[in-house]
């Protein structure tokens, strides 16, 4: 099951502090981001996410792109369902996978097992599933009696490597990632893409972020382009992809930006 | 967007339901932070009991006879009240930074809101725990009045902690969008410490009791403090605390449902 539909979602920032009074007229066009505006009560909020409307099916592996700022990071998130949007509609069926920070909750402190668990637990498993992905991370990421170890020990390889295998390890329908995951040294890294790949076989959609088009290119069948928080365009990619990045781009997508 | 609807009523519900069927997310994060602080150090949380033990050491003769009162009742009084008190401090000033420090998860990954605010009540209850090593010393060698209503003690702490997760809610959510309050709250806080009676006895008031009776973390502490040493707790502080427990949690409830939604911007 994956189905995401969102019809006219926005999503406004409000922004604290003094920048009201600076900002003269009521209607301001930031060069790069989103649309700066007041609301009646004389509060200026970011409209980071303008009426976006679109719908993704089994199958699709979304391209996001954009400049900075146009919303790509704040529509990963609304997916994410972190962000609940001031208005418009959101249905998103499956289980979702936000990727976005593969960090998130570490403690650099604590040994790798515990810092497993943790994580693990964060992403909503439990300690008896975790118990069984120990041994595979362990082996995947060659860390060994490492994981025994607090986990600033670690060289800065093997905390990549640590923090992208937990990152990858809980199947989804729906997988977020801002940007292209991947992980360490020449030979890890190719064994990263192979798990990465096998993470997002498994799932039905995927959404990726990314300036990369020709990474885009070649791992997603659909783009959409976002300016300032809108929907510039949204168009299918001519190719099935190999879904995993290629040396060889399309050239007419390339064309295309 | 609705200003008010009783989607959001629902949401608001299903959100606390989350946090109470997810038990083990809150319970393994609230482990975790009191883990991190004190890796790597030989006697870790028990610091804090010592730390305690000195305090109710060094004020218990100097305040006793400040306050003129009977030393041996006055160190059982001092140990149970400053424990409890620190239980109180402790959940309203993490409160605070309960959605503030967990910034990066709320953006992150949808979890339940409310649990990031039993994750600090669950914190200061693993730290009480320590604590109340010292209530044990101190109850052994000044025994206090032994008797069944003792086991009033741990029905007090469960209404204080029940109480605990609206007031860390509601300060969670204000602290987050308005930066300045914890450090009103801080001082508040330092204040109410001398204003309560924790280290002082409401009865020395005499005619002007009304002054502890007025206060409502008077009468959360005694619910908890009075079954350990004398007897049960007043009707009125248990009717304080009932009526507290039900507005507060009434209030906070509507103002959750409202703004909820905002908390992961606010952050």
């Amino acid at each position: 099951m994956g189905y995401i539909r969102a019809k006219d979602v926005v999503v406004d920032f409000p922004i604290y502090g003094g920048v009201s009074r600076s900002l003269k007229s009521t209607f301001l066009r930031a060069a790069t981001g989103g649309v700066l505006a007041k609301d009646a009560a004389e509060r200026v909020f970011v409209r980071a996410l303008d009426r976006v409307s679109f719908e993704f099916k089994e199958g699709d592996r979304v391209g996001l792109v954009g400049q900075n700022g146009s919303g790509k990071s704040t529509l990963l998130r609304v997916l994410a369902g972190t962000y609940e949007p001031v208005s418009g509609e959101l249905e998103i069926r499956g289980r979702v996978g936000a990727m976005l920070n593969i960090w998130l909750g570490m403690d650099l402190e604590a040994t790798g097992r515990e810092n497993i668990y943790l994580r693990g637990t964060i992403m909503g498993l439990r300690r008896r599933q975790i118990e069984h992905l120990i041994d595979e991370i362990s082996e995947f990421t060659e860390l060994d009696d490492y994981l025994h170890m607090p986990m600033r020990t670690y060289s800065s390889g093997m905390a990549m490597r640590l923090a992208f295998a937990v990152s990858t390890c809980v199947p989804a329908d729906i997988i977020l990632m801002d940007e292209w995951l991947s992980a360490g040294d020449s030979i890890f890294a190719e064994r990263a893409k192979d798990r990465l790949r096998r993470l997002l076989d498994k799932a039905k959609i995927m959404v990726l972020a990314s300036h990369d088009t020709t990474l885009i290119s070649s791992v997603c069948n659909r783009v959409m382009t976002l300016d300032h928080g809108a929907v510039a365009s949204m168009e299918d990619l001519p190719v099935e992809p190999d879904r995993v990045p290629a040396k060889v781009s399309i050239l007419s997508f390339q064309g295309e930006r | 967007m609705v200003w008010f609807s009783s989607r959001y009523l629902a949401l608001a519900a299903q959100d606390l339901a989350g946090s109470l069927f997810d038990t083990h997310v809150w319970i393994a994060l609230g482990w975790q932070e009191v883990q991190q602080r004190y890796r790597r150090s030989k006697l870790g949380p028990f610091w804090l009991t010592i730390s305690t033990g000195a305090m109710v050491a060094g004020m218990g003769p100097l305040y006793g006879r400040l306050l003129n009162v009977d030393l041996t009742t006055y160190f059982a009084y001092l140990a149970t009240s400053l424990v409890v008190w620190q239980l109180i401090a402790g959940v309203v000033l993490d409160s605070c930074q309960a959605f503030i420090s967990a910034e990066s998860v709320i953006k992150q990954i949808k979890l339940p809101l409310s649990m990031q605010v039993l994750r600090v009540v669950w914190r200061n209850l693993i730290i009480f725990a320590h604590n109340f090593i010292i209530i044990i010393v101190v109850l052994v060698l000044y025994p206090p009045n032994f008797g069944w209503h003792m086991l009033l003690m741990p029905l007090g702490l469960c209404v204080l902690c029940i109480n605990a997760v609206w007031i860390g809610l509601a300060l969670g959510m204000v602290c987050a969008r308005f930066r300045d309050i914890p450090q009103i709250v801080q001082s508040l806080l330092q204040l109410l410490f001398f204003l309560t009676p924790v280290m002082w006895r409401a009865d020395t008031l005499g005619r002007n009791v009304w002054a502890a009776n007025i206060n409502p973390l008077y009468h959360f502490v005694e619910i908890v403090r009075t079954p350990l040493l004398i007897g049960p707790a007043s009707v009125m502080s248990w009717a304080c605390v009932g009526f507290i427990t039900i507005v507060g949690w009434l209030l906070t409830f509507a103002v959750f449902a409202r703004f909820r939604g905002r908390i992961a911007y606010w952050v």
